[in-house]
């Protein structure tokens, strides 16, 4: 059986770590650290850490003082009330000033689960996408996540990371790179190209798995960062592979799927499929049983490949 | 940096008291000038605002902050946000008077490719901490920035000018929690109490009364000032660094408008510049001989 591990887990243990070499890290809470994990660097560093309370467009403007007085804040809660809740003071006070803060935020997507549409966020990607001196990741699974951490700690301006309740499979070792803007071939294709990220990159594979079992061989690739898309790679994708299916756990509306055919339009013609969450929101159910009913199964995602390449000239 | 530049750079503390009253009448005589100017060539921008906080800022600026025009990154500095953002051409007054920004450049405000923006925008004009513009966050960024200073263990203050009708940003009341609850006092908030805001006086809009009361509930200490009398500003200021384990706000009671007859107290001149007429009078009635 694969392993699974928790990618905000990650976020937890890796910021901690990071503490040690980057004095200059501060972490900003809004009363969900237990979750979102931040609670591990505020216990091995308590005058670091500000739990800000409920509150997240405060967070957001003292974590945009911060970075003015040359720290380097991390400030996170569940990805709608960071992005959606604070998207203003994200704008103004962060990305207009273009100040050195990572958000990091957990509970992407409707794999929440149980809490509902209000907590799942179906809308982040789209909300830091559109803002412009914001680089946006989403990290497939719990290595991805460590790494991105090590890069964006180095990395000057703000990022949004985006994290989910759920664990991911594990899908890198320890030897794999990340850089920003830069999209990663699992598998290699030509008959069509499956772009994905976060935990869908999983159920990409898996859908891989059945395709191959018709004979027909996707390109799979991770593009944890959304923002800058990897244009290069994907325009070389869809002149090589003629077809491209986009699955990611956010709307179709803004998301990846919007970043792809996007360039893809404006490069070269080939039909795009977007997987993800139609124009609506989530529901309450266990993760599983939310993945099937809005069509983010591996067998959905064969389903779309299948179109594409109806579609292929 | 040679030391013996030090003393003229760093403004604050430079003159006494005595100097100081003596100084920042006709100081904010001119800047007020300055406002006028600029405000009249852009055709554009805040005029009540800024002259209702200029008395405040340039007793800031001329007495309080530690800072240096020719090095605004200089870490030893005091920090300053503009909340009320919409005072950008008393901040750029301020600013050009202290070398940070050449007088020419007054001329393009509001322009395109101009150094000086509608708003407040750090990215294009020297000196300017944190851009602004979007009322009611101001308080959270000095929270952030008195709170990194202490952790750096740099002893410079941050100061913060907000207006009354931004007090109706529900994001001030969370910061107002914030200061309180990590004890920030290395903080000092100004808060211009003119009265009145865009769409009609403040009492009309959104009542933000009994405000002093609000602030001492929300852990605060109090100043209520004149914010044209000087020497009540010097001694907010210096009461401000005495109070410690809690920040301190000084709530000035101002004139919108404040200089000029024609705009004083009067709603209409919030977001309008003075036409050459209004400009003419405004220049006569502050001694000042035409353009």
């Amino acid at each position: 059986m694969t392993e699974k591990k928790s990618v905000r887990g990650q976020y937890g243990e890796t910021l901690a770590l990071l503490g040690e070499k980057y004095k200059d890290i501060v972490v900003l809470d809004a009363d969900l650290s237990g979750s979102t994990k931040t609670k591990v660097f505020a216990k091995k560093f308590p005058d670091r850490f500000f739990n800000m309370g409920v509150s997240e467009q405060d967070m957001i403007g003292t974590a945009a003082g911060l970075a003015a007085a040359g720290k380097i804040p991390f400030a996170s809660t569940f990805a709608i009330f960071a992005t959606g809740r604070a998207w203003e003071p994200i704008r103004q006070s962060i990305a207009y000033s273009k100040l050195n803060v990572k958000i990091v935020a957990s509970h992407g997507g409707i794999t929440v689960g149980e809490d509902g549409g209000s907590h799942q966020s179906i809308e982040d990607i789209a909300l830091m996408r559109v803002l412009p001196n914001m680089t946006v990741i989403v990290p497939a699974d719990a290595t991805e996540m460590h790494k991105v951490l090590e890069t964006v700690v180095a990395h000057k301006g703000p990022v949004y990371v985006r994290s989910s309740r759920i664990e991911f499979p594990v899908l890198y070792d320890d030897a794999y790179t990340f850089t920003i803007g830069k999209g990663d071939v699992l598998r290699e294709g030509t008959d069509a190209t499956i772009v994905a990220c976060g935990f869908m990159v999983s159920q990409a594979l898996a859908a891989g798995d059945l395709l191959a079992q018709r004979g027909i061989r996707p390109r799979i690739i991770n593009m944890s960062t959304i923002k800058p898309v990897d244009a290069a790679l994907l325009v070389e994708a869809a002149r090589e592979t003629g077809g491209i299916v986009t699955v990611e756990e956010h709307s179709i509306i803004g998301g990846l799927g919007s970043a792809v055919a996007e360039v893809v339009s404006e490069e070269c013609h080939v039909p795009v499929k977007r997987i993800g969450v139609q124009d609506r929101f989530g529901i309450s159910g266990k993760p599983n049983e939310l993945l099937e009913c809005f069509g983010l199964t591996p067998g959905d995602i064969e389903r779309a490949v299948l179109e594409v390449l109806d579609k292929k000239e | 940096m040679a030391d013996s530049n030090d003393s003229k750079t760093c403004v604050s503390m430079e003159c006494s008291r005595e100097e100081a009253l003596q100084r920042l009448p006709e100081e904010a005589r001119q800047i007020r000038i300055e406002i006028l100017k600029m405000l009249h060539q852009s055709s554009s921008g805040h005029t009540g605002g800024s002259l209702s906080a200029t008395d405040l800022l340039t007793t800031l600026f001329f007495t309080e902050l530690r800072h240096r025009a020719e090095d605004p990154g200089w870490e030893g500095r005091d920090r300053f946000v503009l909340s009320k953002g919409h005072a950008a051409p008393l901040y750029y007054a301020v600013l050009c008077r202290f070398g940070y920004i050449h007088a020419d450049e007054l001329c393009s405000l509001r322009k395109v490719n101009c150094m000086l923006q509608g708003h407040p925008d750090s990215k294009s004009t020297p000196g300017v901490e944190i851009s602004t513009g979007s009322l009611g966050q101001g308080l959270s960024i000095a929270n952030g920035m008195a709170l990194g200073l202490r952790l750096n263990e740099n002893n410079a203050r941050t100061y913060v000018l907000m207006g009354d009708g931004e007090v109706q940003e529900g994001m001030i009341w969370e910061a107002a929690m914030t200061a309180a609850h990590y004890k920030i006092d290395n903080l000092c908030a100004m808060l211009d109490r003119n009265g009145l805001q865009i769409d009609g006086t403040v009492e009309e809009v959104m009542n933000i009364e009994p405000l002093a009361d609000k602030w001492k509930a929300f852990g605060w200490h109090v100043i209520n000032i004149d914010g044209h009398r000087f020497e009540q500003i010097l001694d907010a200021f210096k009461t401000a660094k005495e109070v410690k384990g809690k920040p301190t706000i000084i709530i000035a009671k101002t004139i919108k408008g404040k200089g000029v007859s024609i705009f004083e107290n009067k709603v209409k001149y919030h977001g309008i510049a003075p036409n050459d007429q209004e400009l003419e009078q405004a220049l006569k009635e502050l001694g000042h001989k035409k353009l």
